[in-house]
């Protein structure tokens, strides 16, 4: 793999795809779709495998002189990995999700679709300030088009609202690296990682990047944007919204606002922490009235990110290790949930939790996939959800314990709500005699949910695989944060930790000491 | 310096008056009938000029060989840059108007005036004047050759009365215009004894009179009416309306990037020792512009005032590259103005290839619903047109905000920066209302639209452009504008 440029391939073959799907019909722009982007995820395995865990921190770096002002610079760490991972996994999922849904202008949309890929891409991969801001600020356009072009009726207030809302949230953000690239007379990001920006300037530099990212997250009370666009736009384009997109706000906390500005971070930590705190539990009292279940998911949405920014803040191992997972677990089951109103939308075409009922009877295996992902939602051990928010709050609770608390009701909300909800779409009687009459999950439907709900289970049984590429650049991101932590008050005293390990086999209590014999006997030999 | 020497370094715009007026003679007895050869003949001397200052500029002309009539003309690399936009662009508009002459558009005169070739070439003589003018009255004559043309453009459609409003408009706030100036240099010659740019900068030095102030303010105020900048836009969206639309794309590319090119010159050279006085004034006419710029075009429902009010938006990110007052400002400017020329060649080009069946040009947001259904080609081009205008990346209109607030912040004008692109964010209103209104919404009716070669090659050009590919020049553009605007800052 020495020297082969994967990620600028990784985003050459969708490019491609995409230009194919603008000239193409809509059965072959599908196909198309398709094949670029599993061959971009099989790229992405090929990428994570040969990933060194361990290794230097910036792998598969590539840079090129190509433009005046900034610089073609590309590298991923562990954190960045993972999220690219993500992207090119749910993918696929999306164009199998849009096959039979998307009549219109397929080649457009697929193209769209396939556009958005190579931003998403970019933005995770992106060594150069500006070169990130390119593809982060890029993706408006075909996000744009899909929620205008192919949303629901009221797409394009919702397709304004999402335009303006996170463009007047990133032009500040310009103005903040137009600011410190001239100070750090570099726009190479992880030179600018270990830079020390001036204690004042910090506050501002963070607040400008703040709008950013708390518009694109999104954090109470600029949340607002989501559900319309959430609700508007096509199954998969909220998959994508909901999956990748949530996530470029918590990617860049954790890229730009903590390790460039660690000090106003801290300063700023107690107002990330009270709006997650009302996001927590505002918006989960929200999800738990609506009628739509799109608008329940995507309140939901806002509730788990929440969960994500206080972990971000925790200035600690679990606390980032946690926002991490969250935001890869909520990727994975949000969009799978998405999916889930998608499949019954396809049928129904209405996404109004009255209509539906008892589909358990005449949908098991739906039935079986909605519950997996309701649960994994709330957070079940096994599950996803479960590592990443106990990771969170663990993290947190070291810092706060209020904030803890408060946000772990977000926990037993969430089970409300979803329940509530899974109660009212799975089980009861079957009062609609439309919604009884509909077929199971086809053969499509079943390649989409799968390998989501395997992935659900894996990340949830060993979420070592996806800690561990992590590891290492969480731990720098800490060692950097450490001076800044502000002082937490749980005030754990670590006690002494047992001689072996947690699934020793002991015998009698005796056991251990004889274990402990053998092996001094087998050092002695 | 001897005349041969000064005659050397006006070859374009000797060969361009020359041209000019042989295609007048032609124009008087060949008619109408001749209009396509002197359209491609002026084609081809703009060319043939804009390739006669490519050694000049490339080897980076400056100092007192670029002096020439004693003074009177000076042809540093600013100059050569400005100029080779204003030929780029007419060439653009010679390019794009026989299609749209020969069509009803033009109302009951069907065909092109053999004027209109000739006239475009004396603008252009006036703007190459206007650029490389080293003295107020090489200025007001330049100034005022591409004025008078420019009248006449408005008003060519003789029988059409919109034509006939908007050139009698601009002719009179023009001609309000350029007396404001010519009264602000009579009171800068009044106050510092000289009309020469270097003459009056040395009289303006310490403590400015308010007689000389008066006189910054005067000549400001005439120069930002060239340029249509806030408070003195208020003809531009009549005479962009009006104007038959070729027109209008000529007016919106190379008179700007003359306009443009002057106030720099006028500003750095001739007011650089008083950089507060002017400054204020300039940041105001930029935040300005930005603001009413996008302010206007929300409610518009035709795509030419739209057009206009975008251009008037525009000219606020220029002046803000102005209001930097140093050299990096002054490039980020030539570079802004480059690509502000692709996009609105683009946009113009683009709206003259729609119409309906019985050939009308499509003028208002009713005609163009559900574009991208009915022409796809033109929908896609339009719908770059519109975020690259919006400065969304990764369009090349994203590049020229980008280096216009870079030398913004590295200046230290932070907030004034800050609620600029703020201000910006008003403005991606209604290009996205644009896109919305090709894309979102269903058809409205048939569209022909059969285009000429040159249409198409002229929008898939700008197109390239604009695109991300774009990027690539920026590394060649930035080196031919930092020599540009070095060249002004030499001077002092």
């Amino acid at each position: 793999m020495e020297g082969l440029p994967i990620l600028s391939l990784m985003m050459c073959v969708p490019l491609a795809g995409a230009i194919a799907c603008l000239f193409s019909g809509a059965n072959a722009a599908r196909w198309i779709a398709l094949g670029a982007t599993l061959v971009t995820f099989v790229l992405g395995i090929l990428l994570w495998a040969n990933y060194d865990v361990g290794g230097p921190q910036w792998q598969f770096t590539e840079k090129a002189n190509l433009f005046a002002g900034f610089s073609y610079a590309l590298g991923i760490d562990g954190i960045a990995l993972m999220l690219i991972m993500l992207s090119v996994f749910l993918m696929p999922v999306c164009i199998l999700a849009s096959w039979e849904s998307v009549t219109k202008r397929v080649g457009e949309y697929m193209a769209a679709f396939l556009f958005m890929e190579v931003l998403m891409i970019g933005t995770f991969a992106a060594q150069d300030l500006f070169l990130f801001y390119v593809f982060f600020e890029a993706g408006l356009i075909p996000m744009y088009l899909i929620i205008g072009v192919w949303g629901g009726d009221n797409r394009i207030y919702a397709s304004y609202k999402f335009f303006l809302y996170t463009l007047l949230g990133s032009v500040l953000m310009l103005i903040a690296m137009f600011w410190m690239v001239a100070q750090a007379d570099t726009s190479d990001i992880p030179t600018l990682m270990q830079y020390g920006f001036p204690r004042e300037a910090q506050t501002w530099l963070w607040l400008a990047f703040f709008a950013s990212f708390a518009v694109k997250v999104p954090m109470w009370p600029l949340h607002t944007w989501l559900p319309d666009a959430h609700v508007q736009a096509p199954t998969a384009g909220s998959v994508i919204l909901a999956g990748v997109l949530l996530k470029l706000g918590g990617y860049g906390f954790i890229r730009f606002s903590l390790p460039m500005f660690p000090e106003a971070s801290a300063q700023f930590a107690w107002l990330v922490f009270a709006l997650s705190m009302i996001a927590v539990v505002y918006t989960s009292l929200v999800a738990l009235v609506q009628a739509d279940m799109k608008k329940l998911i995507a309140y939901s949405s806002v509730a788990h990110m929440a969960i994500v920014t206080v972990g971000l803040f925790a200035f600690n191992v679990q606390g980032l290790e946690g926002a991490m997972i969250v935001m890869l677990s909520h990727g994975l089951v949000s969009g799978a949930l998405f999916l889930c109103v998608g499949v019954i939308y396809d049928r129904l075409h209405t996404r109004e939790i009255a209509r539906y009922g008892g589909l358990a009877i005449n949908m098991p295996y739906y039935a079986l996939f909605f519950l997996l992902f309701t649960m994994a939602s709330i957070g079940l051990p096994g599950t996803s959800g479960f590592v990443g928010e106990f990771l969170s709050l663990a993290g947190i609770y070291q810092t706060s314990s209020t904030v803890a608390l408060i946000c772990t009701t977000g926990i037993i909300l969430g089970a409300a709500y979803m329940l509530y909800l899974y109660r009212r779409v799975a089980f009861g009687g079957q009062t609609n005699e439309d919604a009884a009459a509909m077929p199971d999950i086809s053969a499509r439907e079943w390649i989409m949910m799968a390998p989501i709900a395997a992935a659900v289970l894996w990340m949830g049984v060993y979420p070592e695989s996806f800690l561990a590429p992590m590891r290492k650049d969480i731990a720098v991101l800490d060692a950097r944060l450490a001076a800044a932590a502000p002082a937490g008050d749980a005030r754990l005293a670590p006690g002494t930790p047992r001689a072996g390990a947690a699934n020793a086999l002991g015998h009698h209590g005796a056991g251990h000491e004889g274990m402990e014999h053998e092996s001094a006997k087998e050092g002695a030999h | 310096m001897d005349f041969a020497a000064s005659f050397a370094l006006v070859i374009p715009e000797l060969l361009l008056t020359a041209t000019g007026l042989v295609l007048l003679l032609v124009a008087a007895w060949g008619g109408d009938k001749a209009a396509r050869p002197i359209a491609i003949i002026a084609a081809s001397a703009l060319f043939a000029a804009g390739i006669a200052i490519v050694p000049a500029q490339h080897v980076g002309a400056v100092g007192p060989a670029t002096l020439a009539f004693g003074g009177l003309i000076k042809v540093d690399t600013f100059a050569l840059f400005a100029k080779a936009l204003i030929y780029l662009a007419a060439i653009g508009a010679l390019i794009i108007a026989p299609a749209f002459f020969a069509g009803p558009a033009a109302g009951t005169e069907r065909g092109m005036r053999a004027e209109y070739p000739v006239l475009v070439l004396f603008a252009t003589v006036g703007m190459s004047i206007m650029v490389s003018a080293n003295d107020f009255m090489s200025l007001y004559l330049g100034l005022e050759l591409n004025s008078l043309s420019a009248y006449v453009l408005a008003a060519i459609l003789r029988r059409d009365t919109r034509s006939g409003e908007a050139g009698l408009k601009y002719f009179v706030l023009g001609a309000l215009a350029s007396g404001i100036l010519l009264y602000g240099m009579s009171l800068l010659y009044g106050f510092t004894g000289g009309t020469s740019f270097a003459a009056v900068r040395a009289g303006l030095t310490g403590e400015m009179g308010t007689g000389a102030l008066f006189g910054v303010i005067f000549v400001l105020s005439g120069l930002a009416f060239k340029i249509s900048a806030v408070p003195f836009h208020m003809w531009t969206p009549d005479v962009y309306e009006g104007a038959p639309t070729p027109v209008t794309a000529f007016f919106a590319t190379a008179p700007k990037v003359a306009a443009v090119g002057l106030t720099a010159r006028v500003v750095f050279e001739v007011f650089g020792g008083q950089v507060t006085a002017w400054q204020q004034i300039v940041m105001f006419m930029a935040l300005a512009s930005i603001v009413f710029g996008a302010l206007g075009a929300i409610g518009q429902e035709n795509l030419k005032r739209l057009l206009a009010y975008s251009s008037i938006n525009n000219i606020g990110f220029i002046l803000l590259g102005l209001a930097v007052a140093n050299a990096e400002g002054a490039s980020a400017m030539l570079v802004y103005l480059f690509i502000y020329v692709a996009m609105s060649l683009g946009c113009f080009v683009a709206l003259l290839m729609l119409r309906d069946e019985d050939g009308a040009l499509f003028e208002t947001f009713a005609d163009i619903r559900g574009l991208s259904v009915t022409r796809p080609a033109i929908a896609w081009v339009l719908l770059l047109m519109m975020f690259s205008l919006a400065g969304i990346p990764p369009l090349l209109g994203f590049y020229a905000k980008f280096v216009i607030f870079q030398a913004t912040i590295e200046a230290g004008l932070v907030a004034f920066g800050a609620i600029a692109i703020a201000a910006s964010v008003i403005g991606a209103f209604y290009y996205i209302k644009f896109v919305k209104v090709m894309f979102f919404d269903e058809p409205a009716g048939v569209v022909t639209g059969k285009s000429g070669p040159a249409h198409w090659v002229l929008l898939f050009l700008t197109a390239a452009i604009i695109s991300p590919l774009g990027y690539l020049l920026t590394p060649s553009l930035t080196v031919l504008a930092d020599k540009a605007a070095a060249s002004l800052f030499l001077a002092v």
